[in-house]
């Protein structure tokens, strides 16, 4: 499945994550990640974002995520609700 | 033995933080709220955030509930049909009448099936907040079998009602007195409305107690400052305790005797007085203040 528009969700708040997608034009996944916590979850931040996007089934997407040290359900649940907006 | 309800703390469904620690201030219940405290815009967003919540945090210690919003609204639907799916433990309807709670009643039936829930295991509160809800009260609440309470919400009410809230609350009197009447004869719990002043705390006692003087079982509460003096209004004091046993004790010598009536420092023990005391104690069990043997910790 493909996003069609610009979207985001979350706030940048503490405990919170602010994610915007956009579609991708060369059909790729890409990531852009700032964290507070980046040196020490950067990775597993990561990890979650793309978790979300593969498990809703979503290709050719760039993805902006500003990071003020959300846990991995919120992480997940603004994605999802970003790319919902999105389709 | 079934949890009590002495406070239940309103939480805004679309903060993460706050979602994180709800389960650890202290209350009896908490309400992870996708109504009044979520924008229009961000109903999509909280309803995903609070599904995530449910499904993540050890909220084991507590009641969860969510309040969903007005199922005569596009969201109302869709919050019952996504936040059920994790199994909270009570969902709150707003502006709750016979028709909302039939409604969802019929919603959760297939949601339970669906997903091998047990049947009946979602509970209901139904938040009274129209003058139609409260005439109607009782016939909400025998709506459906799962109703474990009414919520009273003074706010929505009063603005119904077209009248001015106050502080000292003279004007939902009535609504408290048929709230509480009528949860008691149905025996299902009877939450008062918040103390909206959440910096007066002499206020919110007076308030606590008014509501607990009328019959009312709990209180909800919108910042968690508030939940230690609500607990402490609601909790049966040490001298209550010690008469209420006392009273249990006189009745028991009595029935050994034979005898159908008796007396305790020189008044007759009736059965009201019996049965007030009876609630007295098991409260104080609830709360661990005495052993389930009835003596003094």
């Amino acid at each position: 499945m493909k996003i069609t528009k610009v979207a985001k969700a979350g706030t940048l708040e503490s405990n919170d994550i602010l994610i915007m997608v956009k579609p991708n034009e060369f059909g790729k996944t890409e990531l852009e990640l700032e964290s507070i916590v980046m040196q020490q979850f950067g990775e597993v931040i990561e990890q979650v974002i793309l978790h979300k996007v593969q498990e809703m089934g979503i290709e050719g997407i760039s993805i902006k995520a500003q990071d003020k040290g959300a846990l991995d359900y919120t992480i997940a649940a603004r994605v999802e609700t970003a790319i919902s907006r999105a389709i | 033995m079934e949890k009590l309800r002495r406070t239940m703390l309103f939480m805004p469904g679309n903060n993460p933080g706050m979602l994180q620690d709800a389960a650890i201030l202290g209350a009896d219940s908490i309400i992870l709220d996708l109504e009044d405290a979520v924008s229009l815009t961000e109903k999509d967003s909280a309803r995903i955030l609070v599904r995530e919540a449910i499904r993540t945090i050890d909220y084991s210690q507590v009641e969860v509930v969510v309040r969903v919003n007005p199922l005569d609204t596009e969201f109302g639907p869709q919050d019952v049909d996504v936040i059920a799916r994790v199994k909270p433990d009570t969902l709150l309807i707003p502006k709750a009448n016979e028709e909302e709670i039939k409604l969802v009643d019929k919603l959760l039936d297939k949601i339970e099936k669906e997903e091998g829930y047990p049947p009946g295991s979602i509970k209901i509160i139904a938040l009274i907040e129209t003058a139609l809800g409260l005439e109607n009260v009782y016939n909400v609440i025998e709506a459906s079998r799962r109703t474990v309470g009414v919520l009273l919400g003074g706010e929505d009410l009063t603005a119904d009602l077209g009248i001015e809230r106050t502080k000292e609350g003279e004007e939902i009197f009535y609504a408290r007195n048929k709230v509480a009447t009528v949860c008691r004869a149905l025996k299902v719990d009877a939450i008062d409305t918040p103390f909206t002043d959440t910096n007066d705390y002499e206020g919110l006692e007076k308030d606590t107690a008014k509501a607990k003087g009328l019959g009312l079982t709990g209180k909800s509460a919108i910042n968690p400052r508030q939940i230690e003096t609500i607990h402490s209004v609601f909790a049966p004091t040490e001298d209550e305790l010690k008469r209420a046993l006392r009273i249990l004790d006189a009745m028991e010598e009595a029935e050994k005797e034979g005898k159908g009536c008796c007396s305790l420092d020189g008044k007759m023990i009736d059965a009201p007085v019996i049965n007030r005391a009876a609630c007295t104690v098991d409260q104080g069990i609830r709360l661990g203040l005495i052993s389930g043997e009835g003596g003094a910790r």
